[in-house]
């Protein structure tokens, strides 16, 4: 019972009752693992906030050395901070549920807006560092699985301990300053230059995504201007899950070489190539599938770093801005959508899982 | 399922030979070996350095003048800054190693801090279960799902107001980054307990009268702990890229309080634009070296462990069908900032036809 409200499956746990497939479809457990995401969220939404509350109200963390206390204490009770906490707690969760998470100190905008226009910078940035993971990380682990242990694998398997061993940031300066500074091929930092964006904002209306943007006006010049932006933040985030698939490719390509069904089709004469790319990887794409979900708190948290390193303004810039300016409101709303956006990730995860596979639905 | 070491062999063991990674050492060939050893000789550096540190460094970490004068800002290297001299005027060596000490002192206390919480909690609610239990599940998933860095940010924030001075800096990254550990080792301990809960040796320790915490400790406990070493090594390179990215982001420690890696990194951002290399290359080679050494070591024993994956001279032909027995499914590397990625978790695949989830 105990395994069926962890996010993922865990194999060792005890209590496996064997059911017949046919009870419950994917329908039920669709819904059972959707209502499983409010507690998630309850949880880690709570948690934030009572965590950040002990610090003090938001007011004078981010006001205190600046206004009087007269002016202070205003402003506190303006924004209901000296009512009881367990008000504001249940005041807060309600406001969440309805969208609205409170408004910044700093800067005095909605947190609900803050979300929206720099969520979209950092959506981008995942997207391009997925693909760049995908196109390396997948075939490398392939390659590395079929010439298991000699010394391609070798150094493959030293590739991918590098990029994991590599902080983002310190990748990110390495290829800014390789790149960016002496080759000068590629721009440093930010997400386009001023004049693509001048004429980005003169579209009818934009979508924020930059790329699909830049294909709108129509300009190839803007387009290139801005994949060229996105080349180095992408590698350097990108690079990070790469080593982590090619890992994970390597071990359960090796997992299924192993198995009988691999030397019949050996046998029948099918070749190397399509035995690796067909019979043994498409059976490892469970459990690639399942960690993929998990990739996502990994290349969130290095979005954080990778946004700061190139000033690509995106959620993670936000963050460490507001952080630098004590604004814990909007730190708290910013903490509290990924915490979603996590839970939802985990949700699509193991649905996927659970249609390709009819085992995991218990 | 279970079975860390080899089948009994013939010959006795010595007792040093059953230590942790003696034992795995005399387990490796070939590739895994070479490993496993260049692992432990880039650790064995890196906590040398540390110890060492006010030895070899040239000068203090916070140190912006000799005899002869203030040493003056981004002096390029050479001469008597070997690696030059940081924005701040600090000597860029002297930092590097300093940082070893920080980093170290950092990985130990978070490091003890979670195995203790995490394992306590992880024996407490795998032997008793139940409503506890059921929440203890939830909390720790729903923290453990959650990006690591974040969770140390708003942490640190916490401890220190996301200021940070002398020895409470130090602490306050350690006891960060130790809630973002802790459900790493309750989730693994959990799921032993719970597998060992049913084993007959504690039937039979229950009808003789041993009370629960006996039988916890004594018994469940001692069996519990052999994944340990290798989440140990783990968490420790996760430690140092969690300091370093909380150092980088602002939160990590004062550079008159200590040396730290992500700070001079930090610090490094504006340098880089002007072409000016050595103030971040040397103290970023520094994080990937202490985490690539933990981490070629800790991913060596997750190999070790998981008779798939070990060397095939080792195993032989007959490994054919087992269990999965590696800790971290797919290989350490799943550990990244963002967590130890599926620690006990997205579990196996149908490699071996049998159904190995509950």
């Amino acid at each position: 019972m105990t395994t069926v409200t962890t996010r993922s499956p865990s194999p060792r746990a005890t209590g496996r009752t064997k059911r017949p497939a046919s009870d419950g479809g994917i329908g039920r457990y669709i819904l059972i693992r959707f209502l499983l995401i409010i507690p998630t969220i309850f949880i880690l939404v709570s948690m934030v906030f009572w965590l950040m509350r002990t610090t003090g109200d938001p007011i004078t963390a981010a006001l205190g050395g600046r206004l009087g206390p007269e002016q202070l204490a205003e402003r506190i009770q303006a924004a209901g901070y000296d009512r009881p906490i367990f008000v504001q707690y249940v005041e807060y969760l309600g406001q969440i549920f309805t969208g609205n998470f409170g408004t910044t100190i700093s800067t005095n905008r909605p947190v609900s807006e803050v979300l929206l226009t720099y969520g979209v910078a950092t959506a981008e940035l995942v997207f391009y560092a997925l693909l760049v993971a995908f196109i390396v990380g997948i075939p490398l682990g392939m390659v590395a699985a079929y010439w298991r242990d000699k010394p391609t694998d070798a150094s493959l398997r030293v590739f991918a301990i590098l990029c994991y061993a590599t902080p983002v940031f310190f990748s990110g300066l390495l290829f800014k300053l390789v790149f960016a500074v002496w080759l000068d091929v590629l721009p440093v930092s930010g997400r386009a230059s001023t004049s693509s964006e001048l004429q980005m904002q003169l579209l009818p209306y934009s979508t924020g995504f930059y790329t699909i943007d830049a294909i709108m006006t129509g300009n190839p010049e803007v387009l290139a201007d801005v994949l060229e932006h996105a080349i180095l933040p992408a590698l350097a985030l990108g690079l990070l899950t790469a080593g982590v698939f090619l890992r994970l490719v390597r071990t359960n390509v090796i997992g299924t070489l192993g198995t009988d069904y691999v030397d019949a089709a050996r046998s029948r004469g099918v070749s190397e190539f399509r035995l690796v790319r067909k019979h043994a990887y498409r059976p490892a794409l469970i459990p690639i599938i399942t960690v993929i979900g998990l990739q996502i708190a990994l290349l969130l948290g290095g979005a954080v770093l990778t946004e700061t390193t190139f000033e690509w303004k995106g959620l993670g810039f936000m963050l460490s801005e507001f952080l630098k300016a004590r604004d814990f409101v909007a730190v708290q709303g910013i903490v509290a959508l990924l915490a979603v956006i996590v839970a939802l990730t985990n949700f699509i995860v193991d649905i996927i899982a659970a249609l390709i596979d009819p085992r995991v639905r218990y | 399922m279970t079975a860390l070491e080899s089948p009994p062999s013939v010959h006795k063991h010595t007792w040093w030979s059953r230590l942790p990674v003696v034992h795995q050492l005399r387990q490796s060939v070939g590739l895994q070996r070479g490993m496993l050893v260049a692992g432990l000789i880039i650790t064995a550096v890196f906590v040398l350095t540390a110890i060492v540190a006010p030895v070899l460094a040239p000068y203090g970490f916070s140190q912006l003048r000799d005899a002869d004068g203030a040493f003056g800002a981004q002096q390029p290297p050479g001469g008597s800054h070997l690696l030059g001299t940081t924005v701040g005027g600090y000597d860029v060596l002297s930092r590097v190693i300093w940082g070893a000490q920080t980093a170290l002192f950092v990985i130990i206390v978070a490091v003890v801090l979670s195995i203790f919480a995490g394992v306590l909690l992880g024996l407490v609610s795998g032997y008793f279960g139940g409503w506890l239990d059921r929440i203890l599940v939830v909390v720790s998933d729903a923290v453990y799902a959650f990006p690591s860095l974040l969770l140390a940010i708003v942490m640190s924030i916490v401890i220190s107001g996301g200021k940070s001075n002398l020895i409470g800096g130090v602490l306050a990254a350690a006891i960060s980054i130790t809630v973002v550990f802790i459900p790493q080792y309750f989730r693994v301990i959990r799921a032993e307990t719970v597998r060992i809960k049913a084993e007959a040796y504690v039937e039979s320790a229950r009808v003789l009268g041993a009370g629960s915490a006996r039988i916890m400790f004594r018994h469940v406990f001692r069996n519990a702990t052999r994944t340990l070493p290798l989440i140990f090594t783990l968490n420790a390179s996760e430690a140092i890229l969690t300091l370093a990215g909380l150092g980088f982001l602002g939160f990590g420690i004062e550079p008159t309080a200590a040396a730290e890696w992500g700070y001079d990194l930090n610090k490094a951002v504006s340098d880089v634009t002007s072409g000016i290399w050595w103030t971040s290359l040397f103290p970023g080679l520094a994080i990937v070296l202490a985490v690539l050494g933990m981490t070629l070591v800790g991913e060596s024993l997750n190999d070790l462990a998981d008779p798939r994956l070990r060397g095939r001279r080792a195993v032989g032909q007959a490994a054919g069908i087992v269990a999965q027995t590696s800790v971290v499914p797919g290989g350490t590397l799943v550990a990244g900032p963002g967590g130890l990625g599926g620690l006990e978790g997205p579990a196996t695949h149908p490699t071996d036809g049998l159904e190995d989830r509950p």
